[in-house]
């Protein structure tokens, strides 16, 4: 659990978030002391232990698959920053050449 | 005497008895915010005008028939704005829909009044995470309510509300409810359905609600709870009527004292009023039982990588494209997503979501949050092992009374360790419930809340509200 290769621009990247030079150095330090801290995890015994990912059991759970009312458009587009035609509108995504 | 001050209890006996309506129960808490919320702030927004429209055909013959109650900030409740006390979302979003617990407190008879400041995204333990306002504890105005449901606890304890509800991922109902001398109760896990809560941690993630008394967490907690398709977390068990059996008493109760819980660290004024209580339940009938929870050391550096992992998954829907703030003039779509976020987000979400991103990033998944998976199976057997034994657990809420605003504001790590005492119930998907034990004295002059904390095993609520009412009494 080395945490001297934390690269806050590199993972901040990958969680599409933009950050000055000032909060970069201000996180450095800040999450490092803070992945210093969850190292003591690293004294648990956890040989054969389950992970656990829901505190209760749960299970897949079928529904009848039948038609039901869904949100309106109408109040969800109002929502939407820009839409045009009934659709959300966003930057063009494909590659133009 | 203002309404406002009232339980709900004791109003939907004047509202069945005709002596007064429901439109006067929000005449009260409208002056009462008039008066107090320039000081407090524990409201973001309210719609007078809606809720007596729904007032005047409020069902006074439900269960919460004609009752108020004040919803934190990232529950959806159709028509009006969701926060989440975030610039992302701040004048950017109306919900389209009720979240299940709205539409059950509805079919109650309750009428959803105002919306509770919080931490942004409810990552927070002072409330100073919001990035709309600022909240401060009606006890003291020089500190924080605690958080992340500040808003709601501030809102019960000024009497500007009646009680409210708020969501618990690490202790966000049970400690602001501690710092401001409320009840607070996280249900067990899957117990009320988390559809239309905006997700932080969706396996740690509970709605519960805020009270002035424990008999109004239980009412609170009889309409919110149960079934629903919505959620596929949410279990498929009866309800009880949660008010039965509140004045049974401790008699014969055998109560579980983790030793872990009782070490260093504690405030002694804090301890002594924890101690106090313990002796008063004793005194009542209840078999006292040292136990021990042996991981308790691991449950904050547990905690701290699932809850951001989660997080981190959770917050990438917001991007700026379907709802929120975009930026203006993207040269692209990534651009877009990027600086929607740098400009919506505050440090502290910032901070979880690349801490969650780092720890599930290839090269650091099997480090840090398979580990902290396995770790929590740990956490979860000692309290398995322990209710064997025991009915339910005793400790402090929080080793201290209410922090002084902008204490530890640049130590995140230093406020995560303040967290001790509540991470677990949510890691183990138990129930838990704060609720007032006294006040100590603090430096300043001024006289704060300490909270009791009851532990009760999953689907356990009759316990701990059982436990909690004999504690009550004897505060």
């Amino acid at each position: 659990m080395s945490t001297e290769h934390i690269d806050v621009r590199y993972i901040a990247d990958l969680a599409r978030i933009e950050l000055s030079d000032e909060e970069c150095s201000t996180f450095q330090g800040q999450l490092e002391a803070i992945l210093g801290y969850v190292e003591t995890l690293k004294d648990v015994d956890v040989e054969g232990i389950e992970p656990t990912a829901h505190a209760s059991p749960v299970f897949d759970r079928l529904r009848q698959d039948a038609s039901r009312p869904g949100l309106n458009q109408a109040d969800l587009l109002r929502n939407a920053p820009d839409s045009a035609l009934g659709q959300i509108r966003v930057p063009k995504v494909v590659d133009p050449s | 005497m203002s309404l406002a001050t009232e339980s709900i209890t004791s109003l939907r006996a004047k509202l069945t008895s005709r002596e007064i309506q429901p439109g006067d129960i929000l005449d009260a808490l409208a002056s009462s915010i008039d008066q107090k919320n320039d000081s407090v702030g524990a409201y973001l927004s309210y719609d007078l005008e809606s809720a007596k429209q729904e007032a005047n055909t409020a069902d006074l013959s439900k269960p919460l028939g004609g009752i108020p109650i004040a919803i934190k900030d990232n529950i959806n409740v159709k028509g009006l704005p969701t926060t989440c006390a975030s610039k992302f979302l701040d004048g950017a979003y109306t919900s389209p829909y009720d979240a299940t617990v709205i539409r059950k407190l509805r079919d109650a008879g309750a009428i959803p009044f105002g919306r509770a400041n919080m931490d942004e995204f409810a990552m927070g333990s002072t409330t100073e995470n919001s990035a709309l306002g600022t909240t401060t504890n009606p006890h003291d105005p020089a500190r924080t309510p605690g958080g992340s449901s500040g808003g709601s606890a501030a809102a019960v304890a000024s009497d500007t509300a009646i009680a409210a509800l708020g969501s618990d991922t690490g202790g966000s109902i049970r400690q602001p409810a501690s710092h401001c001398g409320v009840v607070g109760l996280k249900p067990s896990y899957g117990r009320v359905s988390r559809y239309g809560l905006v997700a932080f941690a969706s396996s740690l993630d509970q709605i519960g609600p805020l009270s002035k008394s424990v008999e109004d967490a239980a009412l609170v907690l009889n309409a919110i709870s149960g079934y629903d398709t919505a959620d596929s977390t949410c279990l498929n068990e009866e309800v009880p009527d949660f008010t039965q059996g509140l004045n049974d008493g401790v008699k014969g109760m055998k109560l579980g004292l983790p030793k872990e819980y009782f070490g260093e660290g504690i405030d002694p004024a804090v301890r002594q009023k924890i101690d106090q209580a313990i002796s008063g339940l004793e005194a009542q009938g209840a078999e006292l039982v040292e136990i021990s929870l042996p991981h308790t050391a691991y449950n904050v550096a547990t905690y701290y990588i699932i809850a951001p992992a989660e997080a981190s998954s959770n917050l990438s829907r917001f991007d700026g494209v379907r709802y929120g703030n975009r930026v203006e003039k993207p040269e692209d779509i990534l651009d877009l997503y990027r600086r929607s976020r740098e400009g919506g987000f505050g440090p502290e979400v910032k901070r979880r979501i690349i801490l969650g991103t780092y720890v599930l990033s290839s090269g650091y998944y099997d480090a840090y949050y398979n580990r902290a998976q396995k770790v929590r199976t740990l956490i979860r057997k000692d309290f398995q092992d322990a209710y064997q034994n025991v009915d339910a657990i005793l400790s402090p809420v929080t080793p201290s009374a209410a922090p002084l605003l902008g204490a530890d504001k640049d130590d995140p790590l230093q406020q995560y360790l303040a967290d001790i005492y509540t991470l677990s119930a949510n890691l183990a998907g138990i129930c838990g419930i704060s609720v007032p034990c006294g006040k100590v004295a603090s430096d300043n002059g001024t006289q704060l809340p300490v909270g009791l904390q009851i532990l009760g095993p999953h689907m356990g609520e009759q316990n701990i509200l059982r436990v909690a009412r004999a504690a009550e009494q004897q505060a």
